[in-house]
């Protein structure tokens, strides 16, 4: 049905690209040869000859089309990029868009649609667990196969769906082990959004920093979602004076946040300040200048230096515009479609059977991610590294300091 | 079996309406819809229950509730709380440190069932709970407003505000709600799998069954003594109450019957979606379920549940191919149905409907009868003052 | 908390003091325009938040201008971006009055609904003219950091700056609504709208203009909230149903009620939310709320109004 949105897309690029299109069509087609669409394709996938249909499912309308719409831009850059270099076993690849408008249970009925009616190979979406959550049980049931871009809380883990994104242990360990070690913190103030993600990012940082790091939590707060109003919460943070203030408050609530923490005085020349839920595309509402000095907890940052990254910031301003920014969800969901590749060539099928077995033995692996190699863990989490970023006043981060590749844990033994 | 035909169905044309309705969600989208949109046009249908609430609450009763989802959800809940303590028994979730309780409570640690939760382990129970719990709950906050009179705006924004309140409660409990994610994977029910296209075929069927069951129960309501006092209520509530009638009382049954009427609608949707969760309490879906009814007809059983289904239709549709467009539609059409159609699709019908010849015999009678009333009403009151807004300062 | 000097518990009282003060001035600023019309006309505008983003878009829109043109002008543009919000969210308020509340006056309750479908538009234009995603006008200098009367308290600025802004628009209102002729006019359309007409009132008007003028002033609230809060396209959402609360609790046509409604809702969130969890503290003031309008159905304060 989302013919329209598809047009749209390929009619922005499509001028620009035809020539190498072309080129492309011409060696796929001698490609597509080798892999004969019935062998490739046992299940009765949307896959031709030459072309394979996939989806991509995010909000476009409601509150959640803020955070989402990056997520969104990423996919659709690496599948033009995919299809520039060839394809897929010599398809080019077609997408199909649904909005999720924000509410879960369109996720649940576009998700349905998109497996059971367009037969899509590989969806790549969601964005809150509430819309994984909801979407779950019908990739289970239609087995699809869901790539995932969010960095979450962990405690899940499905042969359908691949998380591209954090685990919330990958996230916060390494986060709090720096703070530890560089700021000498031994006191902590937890603050986060009154709902699950926060709430159990939070339990995991309690028993790390209790057990593993022998600080004390001095105090623990959760607002309700959508509150702006963090005078008395600032207050108390007065009174307990922590070393650090370890937050995960999320959306309306985290510009409020952060514009009354700077307008009470506290700020990076006198607090120590480490956030799980500030990346690049939360800036340009907080204002960098409201966040200058603080800490970000996230696997990637616009500003890391690699040759990966530079080429990915600069084809995607390409082709989203110069001002777009990318943050940590952005590239997660841009690695989904070539990680899916990596996974359709070594299964050499897009069965997804197949293509779970294949991840299954943790051999998929990806050089050319903007954020540094990453590997496919048998759990269907990403092996990859946290780095610590600083924010400056432009809204960009600082990165001070970058982990080993760290294995994914979704459901880690003692923190639960 | 007169009695029948006259009071449920309302006489010739009530029949004809509910007879061709019924063709249509029994017979004919079942022939022509895949399993797909079949299983969507059911999830429509349970939003339709709640419309349906909504013309006995605000069409005949005159009090409009922005809080309707607090129903629809409690009923729901109540479903999802049976559904998933059956799809956590020991066996499948023997990873959880506490086996046998939901996954949600185990991340949350809590150690043993909630005690609110252990008699929803009876289905009986289960049945019971959605249809007295939202009575109940109804009655407590109908008993203290209406009887302090509170109406009109007031009683909006406070039904508003307890939407709020739920919504919170429930994100904010999460060990004991499942939190914004809400009570999710729901898997059987008595052992019957759910998840199944037979499963749902079965469900559809059930959930239009009961659908066409509560609007003739409505159309009942309606046609008695108390629907015509309901509607006199409406218009001249002083009147009434000098007539010797306790008129908070008729409000308050009134409000019941239409929680009641949600909660069912609420039930049906999670065995059909196969979960619940909070973003079906809040403001949004209530205030959605009054577009529904206002499309439709607020004074016509039959007329919202085409309301819900061409919102519905059009909202999947839009944003099928026109995503940014949609709330540009919904809104617009809001305020049409507003401004120029107060009595939606049943007014449409009834006033272009006996122009064509051959649908002359298909207009209803008794439909035309309420839709005559109600522009009377907006006549008769630009004439005199404007309604006030509280009823306490009235008198 | 034995390590406390008495001097650094009396700061923190001073300041929890005056976060209760700054919460009673967000809410008052939020729900002034909103009550002069739910006075006026027995209308709750729904679009009230999305009247309020405009507000907070429109001082977007000049400190990008600003920056863009006139950067040495950064530190006022924010002055001129209150006046301006007034301005564009007042005219649009005219606008909707012409166009579609005033055919609704007869039937409040489908007023609500019209404006409700007005927000959902509202909301996704922002959407398309300004992006989903969250926007930050950038503050000038002097509304950042905090005002230090001694070492160890610190009082928000734009706190401070909210606060002023609330006095001066409460002022404003009480003086055009007590103390002008044209005060006069709305105050005899509200007690009586017929007899108003028949001895010259233009009563239409004085609908119009107090519509104009609730909006407007939501627009203030808007571009005063960008400092304390988010832009987008769905941050008047976050507001409506604390609005709703005070004016309804603060009952009809009365300017002292909406100031003590506002007054006693802060007060009773921000102690609350200091002893317990801020979700429990919101679910215990909204039904207490509750409650009390279930004893005083009529709000808090109300006038005699004969209807």
């Amino acid at each position: 049905m989302s013919y329209f949105s598809r047009r749209k897309f390929l009619g922005k690029t499509g001028a620009l690209l035809s020539a190498m299109v072309a080129a492309g069509f011409i060696t796929s087609t001698a490609m597509a040869a080798d892999y004969p669409t019935a062998e490739v394709n046992t299940t009765g996938l949307a896959v031709t000859d030459d072309t394979v249909t996939v989806g991509i499912l995010h909000s476009l309308t409601g509150t959640m089309a803020i955070s989402e719409t990056g997520a969104q831009e990423a996919e659709k850059l690496a599948i033009k990029q995919i299809n520039e270099s060839g394809g897929i076993l010599g398809r080019q690849i077609k997408i199909i868009q649904e909005d999720g408008a924000s509410d879960w249970p369109t996720f649940a009925e576009k998700s349905r649609k998109l497996l059971r009616n367009d037969k899509v190979a590989a969806v790549f979406g969601c964005w809150t667990s509430a819309s994984r959550k909801a979407v779950l049980p019908i990739f289970e049931q239609e087995n699809g196969i869901l790539y995932y871009p969010t960095f979450y809380e962990g405690l899940e883990q499905s042969k359908n769906v691949i998380y591209t994104g954090q685990e919330a242990t990958q996230q916060i360990l390494a986060g709090l082990d720096w703070v530890a070690e560089e700021k000498g913190a031994k006191t902590y103030f937890l603050i986060g959004s009154d709902y699950i993600w926060p709430r159990t990012s939070m339990k995991i940082a309690r028993i790390h920093i209790e057990k593993v790091l022998g600080g004390q939590v001095v105090g623990e707060e959760y607002k309700p979602l959508g509150d702006t109003q963090f005078g008395s919460i600032i207050n108390r943070i007065r009174l307990r004076k922590p070393d650090v203030i370890f937050a995960a408050v999320v959306g309306g609530s985290n510009v409020a946040w952060f514009k009354q923490l700077n307008a009470a005085g506290i700020t990076s020349k006198n607090q120590t300040l480490l956030t799980l839920s500030v990346t690049e595309d939360e800036v340009l509402g907080i204002g960098g200048e409201n966040l200058e000095g603080f800490y970000s907890v996230m696997k990637y940052f616009q500003s890391l230096d690699n040759p990966n990254n530079v080429e990915f910031v600069k084809a995607f301003k390409e082709m989203h515009g110069a001002d777009s920014v990318i943050g940590d969800v952005t590239q997660a969901a841009y690695l989904g479609p070539w990680l899916w590749k990596a996974a359709v060539e070594k299964a050499g099928s897009f069965d997804i059977d197949k293509i779970v077995e294949v991840s299954r033995t943790g051999e998929i692996e990806l050089d050319t991610a903007p954020e540094g190699y990453v590997k496919l863990h048998p759990n269907h989490h990403l092996w990859s590294k946290t780095r610590i970023g600083q924010w400056n006043r432009d809204g960009q981060a600082t990165v001070v300091f970058e982990s080993d590749l760290i294995e994914p844990n979704p459901f880690p033994e003692g923190y639960q | 079996m007169n009695f029948v035909y006259e009071r449920f169905l309302g006489g010739k044309n009530g029949a004809l309406a509910i007879a061709i309705l019924a063709i249509l969600i029994l017979v004919i989208f079942p022939l022509f819809l895949d399993a797909f949109r079949l299983n969507l046009v059911g999830k429509y249908l349970t939003f339709a229950f709640a419309a349906v609430s909504l013309v006995l609450l605000w069409g005949y009763g005159g009090i409009l509730s922005l809080g309707q989802g607090v129903f629809f959800g409690l009923g729901g809940y109540a479903m999802a709380m049976f559904l998933k303590l059956e799809a956590s028994d020991p066996e499948s979730t023997k990873i959880q440190t506490t086996p046998g309780i939901p996954d949600f409570m185990d991340w949350n640690q809590l150690y043993e069932l909630p005690w609110f939760w252990i008699p929803f382990e009876s289905f009986t129970f289960t049945l019971l709970a959605i249809i007295l719990v939202p009575s109940i709950f109804a009655f407590i906050i109908g008993y203290s407003m209406f009887k302090r009179r509170v109406g009109g705006v007031y009683f909006a924004i406070i039904t508003q505000v307890i939407a709020v309140i739920l919504t919170v409660l429930i994100v904010g409990q999460q060990g004991y709600t499942g939190g914004i994610n809400g009570i999710t994977d729901l898997k059987t029910l008595n052992g019957w799998d759910i998840r199944t296209d037979s499963a749902k075929l079965a469900l559809y069927f059930i959930n239009a069954l009961l659908l066409l069951g509560v609007i003739m129960l409505s159309k009942f309501i309606l046609t008695s003594k108390f629907g015509q006092l309901l509607l006199a209520m409406k218009d001249k509530e002083d009147r009434v109450r000098f007539s010797g009638y306790d008129v908070s009382n008729f409000k308050i049954f009134v409000f019941c019957v239409s929680a009641v009427i949600a909660a069912i609608g609420g039930a049906m949707f999670t065995l059909q979606v196969g979960f619940m969760s909070p973003s079906f309490v809040g403001i949004v879906p209530s205030i959605e379920m009054v577009i529904f009814a206002a499309v439709g007809g607020r004074m016509s059983l039959i007329g919202v549940v085409y309301g819900t289904l061409l919102v519905n239709f059009g909202k999947t549709g839009f944003s099928e191919t026109f995503p940014e467009l949609w709330l540009f539609l919904m809104g617009g059409l809001f305020i049409a149905v507003v401004m120029f159609f107060p009595n939606g699709l049943a007014g449409i019908w009834n006033k272009y409907a006996p122009k064509v010849p051959f649908l002359r015999p298909l207009v209803n009678s008794s439909t035309n009868a309420e839709t005559k009333s109600a522009p009377a009403k907006i006549e008769s009151e630009s004439t005199i003052e404007p309604e006030s807004t509280t009823e306490g300062a009235k008198s | 908390m034995g390590d406390f000097s008495l001097q650094e518990l009396t700061s923190i009282l001073a300041m929890q003091g005056f976060v209760g003060i700054s919460l009673f001035s967000v809410l008052l600023l939020m729900a002034l325009g909103l009550a002069i019309i739910f006075g006026q006309m027995g209308v709750i505008n729904m679009a009230h938040g999305e009247f309020m983003a405009m507000g907070a878009y429109t001082t977007y829109l000049l400190s990008v201008m600003t920056q863009t043109y006139f950067p040495e002008l950064m530190n006022y543009y924010f002055l001129i971006a209150i006046v301006a919000s007034f301005i564009v969210a007042g005219s649009f308020g005219y606008l909707t009055e012409y166009v579609l509340i005033r055919h609704l006056y007869k039937r409040p309750l489908d007023t609500l609904l019209a404006t409700w479908g007005l927000s959902l538009i509202m909301q996704q234009s922002f959407r398309s003219f300004f992006g989903a995603r969250e926007v930050s006008p950038t503050l000038p200098d002097w509304l950042m950091g905090s005002w230090m009367p001694t070492d160890s308290i610190f009082i928000p600025i734009n706190g401070m700056f909210v606060l002023g802004l609330t006095g001066f628009v409460t002022l404003g209102v009480f003086l055009l609504m007590y103390r002008s002729a044209w005060g006069l006019n709305v105050r005899a359309t509200t007690q009586n709208r017929v007899m108003s007409g028949a001895v010259g009132i233009n009563t239409k008007r004085v609908d119009r203009l107090t519509f104009a003028l609730g909006c407007g002033i939501a627009g203030i609230a808007g571009a005063a909230f960008t400092t304390i809060a988010s832009t987008g396209p769905t941050s008047g959402s976050l507001y409506i149903v604390d609005t709703f609360m005070v004016v309804v609790f603060g009952g009809a046509a009365s300017l002292f009620g909406t100031i003590a409604s506002a007054f006693t809702i802060a007060q009773a969130q921000s102690i609350l939310e200091f002893f317990i969890s801020s979700s429990m503290a919101k679910v215990l003031t909204l039904l207490t709320l509750i409650i009390i309008l279930m004893i005083r159905p009529e709000g808090l304060f109300s006038s005699k109004v004969r209807k």
